[in-house]
């Protein structure tokens, strides 16, 4: 298939691109931006007046619940979800069921996401065997059946020496170690932030310690083992400090912040909302303001979705007898676009936090339209209302606090590896 | 904010969830229906015809004795059919929810659920999911709200000191984990007392726990001082473990309610407690037993203030009273 994409705001923020522009695509790669190559005939050319052509987005954080959890969603319900999204690679953590401690599995989700052909799902190997946080995985193998990190999910590795552990044979293996900071001695079986809701509402509360001493005994052992760390999902405005005063010090670490954090507060629990009980649970206005701080300072690096789709029966029940989590793909692109109407950030920066920074993080050639790279790519209209009805969403799991909300901006097209694998009906017109 | 599901569009009792969110003169009406219900408990004839007809359902996840007693003694009186259903946690082992054994429940046609649950928002819950005809009174929920509690608490300080807006009141214990603290403290703000003092160790105060509009005290002889009612909260035996306190002894020395340290409230002071006492531990007996001691009096309100809950979120009125908003 051969594409030619024609006259779109073509944003790719690691070559500094950002004008109305031609793209042209072949064999599954970008074969020319600006300039046509010799003696190219377009199979298709879309006309991309009006959109943002930007990478495909790259989403560091998304329960793709396969194997194990089938009765919520699939590889294969998740990536068409995924696309539609304008998602072209999701990285799976590893507590699927069973984990993904062995080569076997990692190779299983690659092999099902090869199948279904919608987007690039990249796996994250156990930390420890089984996430238990006692014995340390086989990291060589993993990384030789394509995991691209290592981390223990939402288990912490509560045994520090264990972890030391951890991190130096992480090292060992040039990999980068993704930390979910929780204390789970403070955040004991909490499920809200412990502050004013949580006090009103009576639930048991996680407080801001439960972050800040875990990514303090991280950070402590990534400057003893000299491991390359990833803290995913920060929800505190101190840990946030704790990363930049790292950074700054020279340490080899890095941060993201899901979508939801940068909008919700603990406010937003209302009476019980369990749409809103996610981990970490949503903080204060003051965390929420000092997290997009950190977003348009370049601290934190992505904008990850944190999905997690759940059949209904997950969250109708009290509020901390349900399952925390959102099903958030298709809130990412536009979740992140209020951030730029809000004056958080510009779009280009906004980009960059969706594409190319996140490859960095994984240190894969992705995220840009660089001639000669997978033609992964996002093709939205940025002026587009429209307003989430959850019965539309596409990905298996409806279980979202964002209903009803009115977004600007929506995908249109997404291509992968040069392939339409998503294109909404109504907006473009084909030539 | 989102609307208040306890009322109706005309702003009247549907469910009683909550203390929160409720006007000043809602809780007045309650007060005012329960103290001419509180005469039925002395008459020859216990009963009043309101509910005849209707059937109520006390649903119990939680062991209770004297909350379930006094709403089934409550309904009787007000000569509803009462049934009783004690669900322990081996049917959420067998994997019933929540959600279904209410479904199974509604359709044996009941017409007002009173709940018990160890879940925060269970009550709430089960108002969101019940048919538009059923009513549902919170019999405590969690550590979130216990509101027939803190009513017949206002009952008694009521019936005892005449009016709230002169008065200071202080919450003695485990803040932390009580579900009647925090309706009581609503209450107590909505109906204009002066202060609310809450005295515990910082280990037993919820996180910005001034925002309910409370003042916190550590030190329980600062904190009775002038006080013109005292509440002291029942502490769990399990409060011991989880490194919240080091021992009830030294508990009692520093937080149990004495005689000697009671010398510093005001002179007619009232001590109230919600039950069940843990004497020596939050409590001495001859303060629990003594002159000043309104805890008795306590459970028998109980009675006719779940008699006036009941009568007005099913919308039972007594002959010739209004229902103003």
């Amino acid at each position: 298939m051969r594409l030619h994409v024609r006259n779109g705001r073509v944003i790719d923020p690691a070559n500094k691109v950002d004008a109305i522009q031609d793209l042209w695509i072949a064999d599954g790669r970008i074969a020319a931006l600006g300039k046509p190559p010799a003696d190219f005939r377009a199979d298709r050319t879309i006309d991309a007046a009006g959109l943002v052509v930007c990478p495909g987005l790259i989403d560091l954080c998304a329960h793709l619940r396969e194997p194990g959890q089938e009765h919520k969603a699939t590889i294969a319900s998740e990536t068409a979800a995924a696309a539609a999204a304008g998602i072209t690679t999701l990285v799976c953590p590893p507590d699927t069921d069973p984990v993904i401690d062995t080569p076997a599995v990692a190779k299983l989700i690659q092999q099902r996401a090869q199948d279904t052909a919608k987007a690039r799902v990249l796996t994250l190997g156990a930390l420890t065997q089984g996430l238990e946080g006692t014995q340390i995985s086989e990291m060589g193998a993993l990384k030789a059946a394509g995991c691209i990190g290592m981390s223990n999910a939402r288990r912490s590795v509560a045994n520090t020496l264990v972890m030391r552990r951890a991190m130096e044979y992480a090292a060992t293996h040039d990999l980068t170690v993704f930390l979910h900071a929780e204390d789970p001695w403070l955040s004991n079986h909490g499920c809200v932030h412990e502050g004013q809701v949580g006090t009103r509402l009576g639930l048991p509360g996680i407080p801001e310690a439960a972050e800040t001493v875990a990514v303090a005994r991280d950070m402590a052992l990534v400057q003893q083992t000299g491991v390359r760390a990833h803290f995913c999902r920060l929800s505190t405005a101190q840990a946030v400090r704790m990363v930049a005063r790292a950074q700054y010090d020279g340490l080899p670490v890095s941060a993201d912040v899901s979508a939801h954090h940068l909008h919700l507060t603990e406010i937003d629990i209302g009476d019980f909302n369990s749409q809103c009980h996610v981990l970490p649970p949503l903080r204060t206005q003051r965390d929420r303001e000092a997290l997009r701080a950190g977003l348009a300072k370049g601290t934190l690096r992505s904008i990850c979705s944190d999905h997690q789709p759940h059949e209904a029966d997950a969250k109708l029940a009290p509020f901390a007898a349900t399952e925390p989590g959102i099903s958030a793909l298709e809130t990412l692109l536009p979740l992140s676009l209020r951030l730029v109407e809000e004056g958080v950030m510009s779009l280009p920066e906004l980009i960059a936090r969706l594409t190319h920074q996140p490859a960095e993080l994984l240190r894969m050639e992705i995220g840009t339209l660089s001639v000669g790279t997978a033609a992964d790519v996002c093709l939205f209209n940025p002026d587009e209302p429209w307003e989430l009805v959850p019965e539309h969403m596409q990905s298996r799991g409806r279980n979202t606090p964002f209903a009803g909300w009115q977004f600007k901006g929506r995908t249109a097209i997404t291509l992968f590896k040069g392939q339409v694998v998503f294109e909404r009906e109504s907006p473009v017109r084909k030539k | 904010m989102p609307r208040n599901i306890q009322l109706d569009g005309q702003g009247r009792l549907r469910h009683f969830l909550s203390i929160e969110g409720l006007k000043r003169s809602l809780l007045m009406e309650i007060l005012d229906l329960a103290e001419s219900f509180a005469g039925v408990t002395e008459q020859t004839v216990k009963k009043v015809p309101l509910l005849r007809g209707k059937t109520i359902v006390n649903l119990f996840f939680e062991a209770s004795t004297r909350t379930r007693v006094t709403f089934e003694l409550a309904a009787k009186r007000l000569s509803a059919d009462v049934l009783n259903i004690n669900i322990n946690s081996s049917s959420a082992v067998k994997g019933e929810t929540l959600l279904d054994t209410l479904q199974n429940l509604e359709a044996m046609y009941y017409d007002m659920f009173v709940v018990r649950h160890a879940d925060s928002g269970a009550a709430h819950f089960i108002a969101e999911h019940v048919l538009p005809h059923v009513h549902v009174i919170n019999a405590g929920d969690g550590r979130h709200a216990h509101p027939t509690q803190a009513m017949l608490d206002m009952f008694t300080i009521r019936r005892v000191k005449g009016e709230f807006a002169p008065l200071t009141v202080a919450i003695v214990g485990d803040i932390l984990h009580s579900r009647v603290a925090r309706s009581q403290i609503h209450a107590l703000t909505t109906l204009g007392v002066n202060e609310v003092r809450v005295i515990a160790p910082k280990t037993l105060i919820p996180k910005d726990v001034e925002t309910l509009g409370v003042h916190v005290y550590h030190d329980l002889r600062r904190g009775l001082r002038d006080a013109d009612v005292v509440i002291a909260l029942r502490l769990q035996h399990e409060r011991m473990q989880g490194a919240l306190l080091p021992s009830e002894h030294e508990y009692f020395q520093l937080y149990g309610l004495t005689e000697e340290k009671l010398a510093l409230a005001k002179p007619d002071a009232i001590i109230m407690h919600p039950g069940p006492i843990n004497r020596g531990v939050e409590i001495s007996s001859s303060v629990a037993d003594g002159p000043r001691s309104v805890i008795l009096q306590q459970v028998t309100h109980g009675i006719a203030v779940r008699m006036a809950v009941m009568a007005m979120a099913m919308g039972s009125m007594p002959l010739g009273e209004g229902r103003a908003a």
